[in-house]
């Protein structure tokens, strides 16, 4: 099976390479036949590397330790849904995995790209297969997962206990989806650039698959997020550390494109602006990619390092992005200017959203790389942290944020901001109020606090009013103005979700820095603590055995008005395997607020460190999240995008609504 | 406005844009970055107290004092000198004597760290990159610890 897995990867290495060759010779030439074979060969690529997959994750299952990643990231001893995972808890296997998503992805635009032109579809492909040939080269060349030990080990080593989590079975392949699925919004610009000219149906192909790939790196990051907020037990969910901001920057670029690509498709301007974006936000996921894969940076990411992974990766990237980037500017000049607008527009403001977004990717670009930069120039070592980001990514922020509310409700071409400033001014008292009460009434409330409160609530209000003057609300009969609410189109649900998503988890992120409480001390058990009105008693630590650890578990006793009322557990466990302790934090959700708590070292009298937060509404920093994926979906599904709107040539992108 | 001058204007907008930003870039690079030292070289870097650093090196061993409550105040040392560090909180899970670990604060007047965080993240060898690449160019590196 293993030999049958590492034979199928070899063979989606050679059809990647006809995949890259083949149809583009063909569109070159004109010749149908030749740009005909790219399909059934990118079908056939992916089933190949679906049977490597399995093959891999079969060894992982049955813990056959004679495979050398296996050996090194498995134990007969873990549960199996973690025998599954860390399938992709490596780094061969997750680079397994980034191909295998790369080739579902052609696959759907060779079986649902019948309406494209034959020569973009033809091109579209072959740039696909350039990209997959040189991961599929790296796999084989440097990172392996099917190499054999001889004689084979009796006993794995075990994953990385951190990692034996359920928050590890679904960050990885969320992150993945929209990492890659940016490759399609690549190959497709580059495609034109090939070709040297952009239609209608190249705006309407590349939109859902940028709303497809930003849904799932929202749902990745905001994963990441939560994990590490729970697994790590420091009780943070962001840390500017670089690997986040690896998988931040494309989904900064991301949401760039994704604003600029409605533009695009409604206006067909800014058509020149959208391509380099697309191309622009692959190249951050490469880099992404590179940073997390090469080991040039420590954390929990790196796996293993090792050189030749680093330089190799460092090619791809040289590769993809120097020689897109030189075919943009090569080409660029061809492709034909779109339509003009007035600067206070619905494409006035959109610009200014990816004016915004694009420097603030830029300074997390200059916040991540300049520590590396520094290091390999003069030998200096610094580090970048919160402070840093506070000072330039908040800036850019709080104006973008303000600004959100006006986008939707200025018109196309020419907008009126009085008349949208008129409509916005229930939001406005609605900020301002919060503002204020939050200011005046609640106790130990900086300015800050305030300004965040008030911007959370314009955002939230201010989609609420989106709808609302687009259902005719107050202006209408309310059955009417339900019919009308009702006949929307999805996509206008959709802005007005992921908006709303946004400024709940801006309200999340401000009440959590803001107003949160945090408390260390030492305990013994039977003894109470207080904070922020809850009353916590430690009631001892209790040793217990897992399958591949032991552990001592404290329990403590939530009272809440003088009676019990359920206990919170946190531990401290030890696997033997790996010799490495871990903390296992102790969350209570209430409400939409958390109390946290995380067991610190056991003194030699017997009290034990115990680190205790309060975090309130710290759950609508990760339900936003989740309310902006839902507002994607719901942009996904909307009728335009399904059937398309009236033009030249027959609809594509029917089945691209739903791609999964 | 014609197309051109339109154009003219919006990327005059966005370098404007992009200049500001970059100042901002710079001076938030200048101001709030925190180097990294090593014990050793901390006597050549003019380091105020207040100013906040990276300390990184080795837990030296026996120092290690749990006072009362949960500060906990420990010596970190490259072998040539070491620098009196004390913390409020919870160490990390891999925080242990004769190993790597990396300390971020600002010295007190009275030139004992006072660090807010504790980091001992690691590779295999329960060793901070930066630890083992300046502990490499002291020449104290023992290839044996690292096993």
């Amino acid at each position: 099976m293993v030999e049958t897995g590492h034979f199928a990867l070899v063979l989606a290495f050679a059809l990647s390479l006809v995949q890259m060759l083949v149809p583009l010779v063909g569109a070159r030439t004109g010749n149908q036949r030749l740009m005909a074979v790219g399909g059934p060969v990118t079908v056939t690529g992916f089933a190949l590397t679906a049977l490597s997959f399995a093959a891999l994750a079969s060894a992982y299952a049955s813990s056959d330790f004679s495979v050398a990643s296996v050996w090194e990231n498995s134990h007969s001893l873990q549960p199996m849904i973690y025998k599954i995972t860390g399938t992709w808890g490596n780094h061969e296997g997750s680079m397994l995995l980034w191909v295998l998503i790369l080739t579902f992805f052609g696959a759907l635009v060779a079986v649902f790209g019948n309406n494209l032109p034959a020569s973009l579809k033809a091109n579209v492909l072959a740039v696909q297969g350039m990209i997959g040939a040189a991961f599929f080269l790296f796999i084989l060349a440097t990172s392996n997962p099917f190499i054999r030990l001889n004689p084979a080990p009796i006993e794995g080593r075990d994953l990385n206990p951190i990692l034996q989590d359920l928050g590890l079975a679904i960050h990885p392949p969320m992150l993945y989806l929209g990492y890659v699925g940016f490759s399609i919004c690549f190959s497709f610009s580059v495609a034109a650039l090939i070709e040297g000219r952009i239609d209608a149906s190249w705006a309407r192909w590349v939109r859902p698959w940028t709303l497809v790939a930003w849904m799932f790196l929202t749902g990745g990051i905001a994963m990441g997020s939560y994990w590490a907020y729970y697994e790590l037990g420091w009780g943070g969910f962001w840390f500017w550390d670089p690997v986040e901001n690896a998988s931040f920057m494309p989904w900064l670029a991301g949401t760039a494109l994704l604003h600029s690509a409605i533009v695009m498709e409604k206006r067909s301007a800014l058509k020149i602006w959208t391509l380099l974006l697309a191309i622009l936000t692959f190249s951050l996921s490469l880099l992404g990619t590179f940073l997390v894969r090469s080991g040039v940076l420590t954390s929990v990411h790196a796996f293993a390092t090792d050189p030749a992974r680093g330089v190799f990766i460092l090619c791809i990237l040289t590769l993809f992005i120097g020689g897109s980037l030189a075919l943009f500017a090569l080409r660029a000049s061809q492709l034909t200017a779109g339509g003009l607008f007035h600067p206070i527009s619905r494409e006035g403001a959109l610009v200014l959203n990816n004016l915004f977004l694009t420097t603030a990717t830029a300074t997390v670009l200059v916040g991540t790389l300049y520590p590396l930069a520094l290091e390999a120039l003069t030998g200096g070592k610094i580090s970048v942290g919160a402070p840093f980001f506070d000072l330039t990514f908040g800036p850019l922020m709080l104006p973008l944020l303000a600004i959100v509310p006006f986008g939707p409700l200025l018109a196309w071409k020419r907008g009126d901001v009085i008349a949208a400033s008129q409509r916005l001014m229930a939001a406005f008292a609605l900020a301002i109020t919060a503002m204020l009460v939050t200011g005046l009434f609640i106790d130990g409330a900086s300015v800050f606090a305030a300004l965040g409160v008030g911007l959370a609530v314009w955002l939230i209000a201010g989609a609420l009013t989106d709808l609302a003057v687009k259902s005719g609300f107050g202006s209408v009969a309310p059955p009417v103005m339900l019919r009308r609410l009702a006949g929307l189109p999805r996509s206008v649900f959709g802005t007005a979700l992921a908006h709303l998503g946004l400024g709940l988890t801006l309200l999340g992120i401000v009440a959590t820095l803001c107003f949160g409480t945090e408390k260390i001390l030492t305990m013994r058990p039977g003894e109470t603590v207080e904070l922020s009105g809850h009353t916590l008693r430690f009631e001892g630590l209790t040793p217990q055995k897992g399958p591949n650890f032991t552990e001592d578990r404290g329990r403590f006793l939530l009272i809440s008005d003088g009676n019990a009322d359920g206990a919170i557990t946190s531990a401290k466990r030890f696997y033997p395997v790996r010799q490495m302790v871990t903390t296992e934090s102790g969350i209570r959700t209430l409400g939409l607020s958390q109390l946290y708590l995380s067991l610190g070292d056991e003194n030699s009298d017997g009290s034990v460190v115990v680190r205790l937060w309060w975090k309130p509404l710290v759950t609508l920093i990760w339900g936003g999240g989740l309310v902006m994926m839902a507002g994607a979906a719901m942009s996904l599904l909307d009728r335009r995008l399904r059937v398309g709107a009236p033009a030249k040539r027959r609809k594509p992108a029917a089945a691209l609504a739903s791609p999964t | 406005m014609t197309r051109k001058q339109k154009r003219l204007s919006v990327i005059l907008a966005g370098l404007a844009f992009l200049g500001a930003a970059a100042g901002l870039t710079f001076y938030a690079l200048g101001q709030k970055a925190s180097y990294f030292y090593m014990p050793a070289e901390l006597a050549t870097a003019s380091v105020q107290p207040g100013q906040r650093i990276r300390l990184g090196g080795l837990v030296a061993s026996g120092t290690v004092m749990r006072g009362n409550g949960a500060t906990v105040a420990f010596s970190v040392t490259d072998t040539q000198k070491s620098v009196k560090v004390t913390y409020t909180g919870i160490l990390p899970d891999l925080f242990r004597e004769g190993q790597g670990v990396i300390t971020e604060g600002a010295f007190g007047p009275d030139g004992v760290f006072v660090a807010d965080s504790v980091l001992a993240k690691h590779d295999e060898r329960y060793m901070p990159k930066e630890v083992a690449d300046g502990l490499k160019a002291k020449g104290v590196w023992v290839e044996s610890k690292s096993q």
